[in-house]
């Protein structure tokens, strides 16, 4: 375990080497949620996968290159700028095994990620052998290697992602659009595919700039799982774009920390591993579609349907006998429920105020109750009514298809079932059958 | 080059290995799915660290079975999230393979101390280094071999055995399971067989170039073929042909530079690439040097009916002889093209030539004034039908005189004038 | 109508109280039908009205939400060799490596069970029934390469390859050549004279009363369904399509919403 000391100077970035890969890896996170949301959006997850595997050869032949006009071979710079180059010519022949052959998206993808890949382990196992310069650094790309950032490589990150922030503001309009109805924003005169070409390349600047903590083989981990995560939580674009930014971003951050307080923790995967945690967190907790409040909605569903029942039954059986009172066994006898469910929800419905337990075991429907059951009733015999006028079908048929519909009769609906209805046909008020307090 | 046993070898175990991948490879790709077995390749690592922590040792059992496991539940995880989660599939793939690809790599490097592998091996595999994992039996065979080849045999009966449910459920769904075909028993069983193949694969192209063996000569096969059957032969025999060249490639085309080699499992996985690209470019389906002719060919053909059409208008005006730069001028097309056409016209006796002047023979006068006829009795149907003005006219007239068959031709029926005002050649 | 719960053992399908609904949407309410036997049933009814959806609630390919089917008084699983069953056509890859005949075949593949074989005699039973739609010469053409009308027609030879009692075709006249209509008449009325039960998705209103005996009229619930004479009436039709589809699909999608 690290002690407290340790904890305290990795947390306020005493360390240099902590400072620059922390800082790094947080402006990264935040640079690759903002891509990564336009990119899930349009559902090109999987191009940024092959993209980054597409990256290794260009690293590797740019090394070559620069081994070859006598310059140092381990230029970051130079080194980005192949794999940039490769990761655009991967997609680009996606696009064509796509548009040429009946291949489809999948095998396209699967083609070019994996022979590429092939191509730059070749081409990086004959850069070892380059008399001059040292290529042994190289397959640190793979996997990625935090802890060989340096100052200025942090600073690359932080403008590279200060860029990208302002080209998301001043494009996230049209690039909603793109991912949106393509078709629709072409008729509008969009360049389309320029806002395409676009997004594509932030891809792959984002990508070449996470080889070197994450490794190409997880970048495209920092691309989808922050924005993915962020959908759980808002449906809106641009609160999206800043929840996906501050995921990766504090993902970036507690990798980078876990990573220099514990021994043996690579800092690539753990980034990626606490996005995944922050993934299945969205996932279950996330109010938009997750899953716990999906659970919820559905029981508060049957619930209501459940107390619109038992409304809908006292009442009827109220209306038949005159009297607002009843026993546990009428309501048996008009629904097919059993006794024990009957008390339950009576039980349920009297903490509302609807009913009260009267001390002779019967059940007093209140004032309060009354209106409210004679509101749902009266929505369950407007539909009925309804479809017995348009549908043609005997009204027992209906009676199960009205329980179900009746629960999602609002108020307009109903002033529309009741335009197309006589007004003689809608049901009288409760006080108006006879039943009185 | 120098070759020695130890290339045979080589040889023999990359080339069952491909074709064992080659079979599950070819039902994903014809299921749309080859990227599923992308993701399950990734997760054979994690399945194989926590084999190594629980058992303590590199028993290919244990790996077995720890690989299988993890490759279902990442097939069940991607499914899941696809459908409780409102998530497309290649970002559910996306997110279940690099989370738990990450967490083999930090397994892997906790358990460091425990056991010797290191993640480079899980990429590269270690094809040059397999002779000399030799059987216990000493019979002289390498481990690799045994591996490869009864995954191999396995996945050969599995498809032998299911062949038609893997058709039927690859192809309709639907009718399979109201056939009672259980299409997602055969999508766990196909899951399965990715897994077991993968992690008997690893060793030998590491993790991410099974993924080439996965796709690649699948798709190629694809490309070439329009049968079920024939899918899988040309698979198994793309991806043996791959390995082969591919390991002759690594030990040879480097050193043509002055290297002395490369990684075989890389340069296996370009094998592919380049053999699929071989097909795309040359496939008799659908190619693309059979996409360019058909285009070149359409395009010769209606070059050819311009130069009938042009001459017989001449006639009609009382000319008789053009040259070739007047013809390629007045069709618009290049004198190159017009000079290919003009050739053929020639040979079919056509046209002839009377010193530099192009001009009609007999026959073709009748084969011309039935281009004329059909380009003027579709003006009159165009401006019948959908009055345009009469620049339109002739433009839409022009390309639909190509492609007029004699069915058409006696629907657009006998006008005896066109729109401006020009005689309709008769039908002879 | 019959209302009464039982199922009827000599309907080919009797349909009860079914309700299907995707997601939270209802598509199919309260659906209760007796299908009479030996007769050409169209399914009529605008789009989204759960035309396909009962087929598929019929062969168990959607959950029920509610409600059951039965083929002759027993249970589809039970009887699956007793249906036929013609997807849309857009539901396959036509891209595909396999040619006609093959999937023909695959109309066999239940009489034939797991893991055996495909025999002779089976491919003898696909070639004629190829033949019988007029597709015998395109029988080795790859899938692809048929034109719209001709995949129908393949895919109807393998409905007819599986020698069913009752055959539920979906939309088969959906974007068909004149050919390709004819011979589909030819073979429904084949399939009459056999005493077979044929219910089809219907899209084209003009030709309900040239082709077929009964008709159900269907949005989201059986508005209808009899012989065509007496059901297929202007003012059933109304009711069909009538403003009342608006109106049920808003409850629909607020359903969804909840």
């Amino acid at each position: 375990m690290p002690s407290l000391e340790q904890i305290v100077r990795v947390l306020s970035l005493e360390d240099y080497n902590t400072r620059v890969v922390v800082l790094g890896v947080m402006a990264l996170g935040a640079a690759s949620g903002l891509v990564g949301t336009f990119l899930l959006l349009r559902k090109r997850a999987l191009t940024a996968d092959a993209l980054s595997h597409a990256t290794l050869p260009g690293i590797a032949v740019a090394f070559m290159i620069m081994v070859a006009f006598g310059y140092d071979g381990k230029s970051l710079f130079g080194l980005l700028t192949g794999a940039f180059v490769f990761g655009c010519i991967g997609v680009l022949a996606i696009l064509g095994i796509r548009h040429t052959t009946r291949l489809k998206d999948d095998a396209a993808i699967g083609i070019v990620l994996s022979v590429l890949f092939g191509l730059g382990l070749c081409l990086l196992r004959i850069a070892t052998e380059l008399p001059s310069g040292s290529a042994a650094g190289l397959s640190g790309f793979i996997f990625g290697k935090a802890s060989s950032m340096v100052a200025s490589d942090a600073t690359t990150m932080g403008v590279v992602a200060v860029s990208i922030a302002l080209v998301t503001m001043v494009l996230h309009k049209e690039w909603t659009l793109l991912c949106f109805d393509e078709k629709f924003g072409s008729s509008q005169g969009w360049p389309v595919i320029w806002l395409d070409i676009l997004l594509m390349v932030m891809v792959a600047i984002v990508t070449v700039l996470a080889l070197q903590s994450v490794g190409l083989v997880l970048a495209v981990a920092m691309l989808i799982i922050p924005a993915a995560s962020a959908r759980y939580w808002t449906s809106k674009i641009t609160p999206m774009l800043l929840a996906a930014a501050s995921i990766g971003c504090l993902s970036g951050w507690l990798g980078a920390v876990v990573s220099a307080l514990v021994p043996r923790m690579p800092t690539g995967p753990i980034i990626v591993l606490i996005c995944g945690l922050w993934f299945i967190i969205s996932f279950i907790a996330g109010p938009k579609d997750g899953l716990i409040i999906r659970q919820l909605t559905r029981l508060y569903l049957n619930r209501r349907i459940a107390k619109q029942h038992i409304l809908r039954a006292m009442w009827e059986v109220c209306e038949s006998n005159a009297v607002p009172e009843f026993t546990v066994d009428s309501i048996v006898y008009v629904r097919s429920w059993n006794n024990r469910t009957v008390i339950r929800l009576l039980k349920k419905v009297s903490k509302l105020n609807y009913v009260t337990q009267l001390p002779s075991g019967k059940w007093l429907l209140t004032e309060f109750g009354f209106a409210e059951a004679a509101r749902v009733v009266r929505n369950h015999r407007l539909w009925e009514m309804y479809l017995i006028t348009y549908a043609d079908i005997a009204p027992t048929h209906v009676d199960r298809d009205a329980d179900m519909i009746e629960h999602v009769l609002g108020r307009d609906l109903v002033a529309k079932l009741e335009l197309l209805l006589d007004a003689t046909k809608i049901p009288q008020s409760p006080h108006a059958i006879g039943v009185t307090q | 080059m120098t070759w020695s046993i130890i290339d045979t070898w080589i040889v023999i175990i990359g080339g069952l290995c491909a074709a064992g991948c080659a079979i599950p490879g070819a039902i994903l790709v014809l299921r749309k799915m080859s990227l599923m077995g992308d993701a399950i390749s990734h997760t054979v690592l994690p399945g194989i660290a926590i084999a190594f922590l629980i058992t303590g040792s590199r028993d290919p059992m244990a790996m077995l079975i720890g690989s299988v496991v993890v490759g279902l539940v990442t097939a069940f995880l991607v499914q899941a999230i696809q459908t409780f989660g409102k998530v497309e599939a290649g970002a559910s793939m996306g997110i279940v393979f690099t989370v738990l690809f990450a967490f083999g790599l930090v397994l892997m490097r906790q358990a460091v101390d425990h056991v010797d592998i290191d993640p480079d091996c899980v990429l590269y595999g270690s094809i040059e280094l397999a002779w000399f994992d030799q059987d216990p039996e000493g019979l002289g065979i390498p481990r690799g071999a045994i591996v490869n080849g009864v995954m191999l045999l396995a996945n050969l009966l599995l498809l032998l055995l299911f062949y038609k449910e893997f058709k039927i459920t690859s192809f309709d769904p639907a009718l399979a399971k109201a056939q009672g075909f259980q299409p997602s028993f055969m999508h766990y069983m196909l899951m399965t067989m990715t897994a077991a193949t993968a992690v008997a694969a690893f060793e030998t192209v590491g993790s991410i170039l099974v993924v080439a063996m996965f796709i690649v000569p699948p798709a190629t096969a694809y490309l070439l073929t329009n049968r079920f059957s024939m899918m899988f032969i040309l698979a198994i025999f793309l991806s043996v042909l791959a390995a082969i060249i591919g390991h002759i490639s690594a030990i040879t085309i480097p050193t043509w530079f002055g290297f002395s080699g490369t990684s075989t499992a890389g340069a296996m996985a370009v094998a592919t690439g380049a053999l699929f690209l071989v097909a795309w470019v040359v496939s008799p389906l659908d190619g693309m040097l059979v996409r360019m002719w058909h285009l070149f060919s359409t395009r010769l053909h209606v070059v050819r009916e311009d130069i009938l059409g042009v001459l017989w208008r001449l006639e009609e005006r009382g000319q008789k002889e053009l040259l070739l730069v007047q013809l390629s001028e007045a069709i618009g097309t290049t004198p190159f093209l017009v000079k290919i056409s003009l050739q053929l016209l020639q040979k079919r006796n056509v046209v002839s030539k009377t010193k530099l002047f192009w001009s009609l023979t007999d026959c073709g006068r009748k084969q011309a004034a039935a281009i004329v006829r059909s380009h003027r009795l579709w003006e009159v149907y165009l401006d019948k039908h959908f009055p345009q003005d009469v620049h339109q006219l002739h433009q839409s007239a022009e390309r639909l005189e190509h492609i007029t068959t004699p069915e058409m031709q006696v629907k657009l029926g006998n006008a005896k004038e066109d729109p401006h005002g020009s005689q309709v050649p008769a039908d002879e | 109508m019959k209302v009464e719960a039982g199922h009827s053992t000599t309907s080919p399908v009797s349909i009860h109280d079914l309700t299907v609904a995707y997601q939270r949407k209802p598509v199919l309410w309260d659906v209760d039908l007796d299908i009479p036997e030996g007769k050409l049933i169209a399914i009529v009814g605008p789009n989204g009205a759960g035309k396909s959806t009962l087929i598929k609630a019929v062969l168990d390919l959607v959950p029920k939400a509610s409600g059951k089917v039965m083929i002759y008084g027993r249970p589809f699983a039970k009887q699956r060799k007793l249906v036929a069953y013609v997807p849309q056509r857009e539901s396959v890859d036509w891209d595909f490596p396999i040619d006609a005949l093959g999937v023909v075949l695959m109309g066999r593949y239940n009489k034939i069970g797991w893991c055996k074989p495909v025999r002779k005699q089976d491919s003898k039973a696909a070639m004629e029934s190829l033949e019988r739609v007029g597709m015998a010469d395109f029988a080795r053409r790859q899938i692809s390469q048929l034109s719209g009308g001709q995949q129908q027609r393949v895919f109807l030879a393998r409905a007819l390859t599986q020698d069913a009692t009752i055959y539920l075709m979906d939309e088969p006249f959906a974007s068909v050549d004149a050919t390709t209509e004819r011979a589909i008449v030819k073979v429904l009325g084949d399939l009459r004279s056999l005493g077979k039960t044929v219910v089809v998705v219907h899209h084209d209103l003009q030709t309900v009363r040239e082709y077929f005996d009964h008709v159900i009229l269907l949005n989201m619930r059986v508005v209808a369904h009899g012989p065509v004479d007496e059901v297929f009436t202007d003012e059933n039709l109304k009711k069909t399509y009538g403003g009342r589809l608006t109106l049920l699909s808003e409850a629909a999608d607020r359903l969804a919403r909840h």
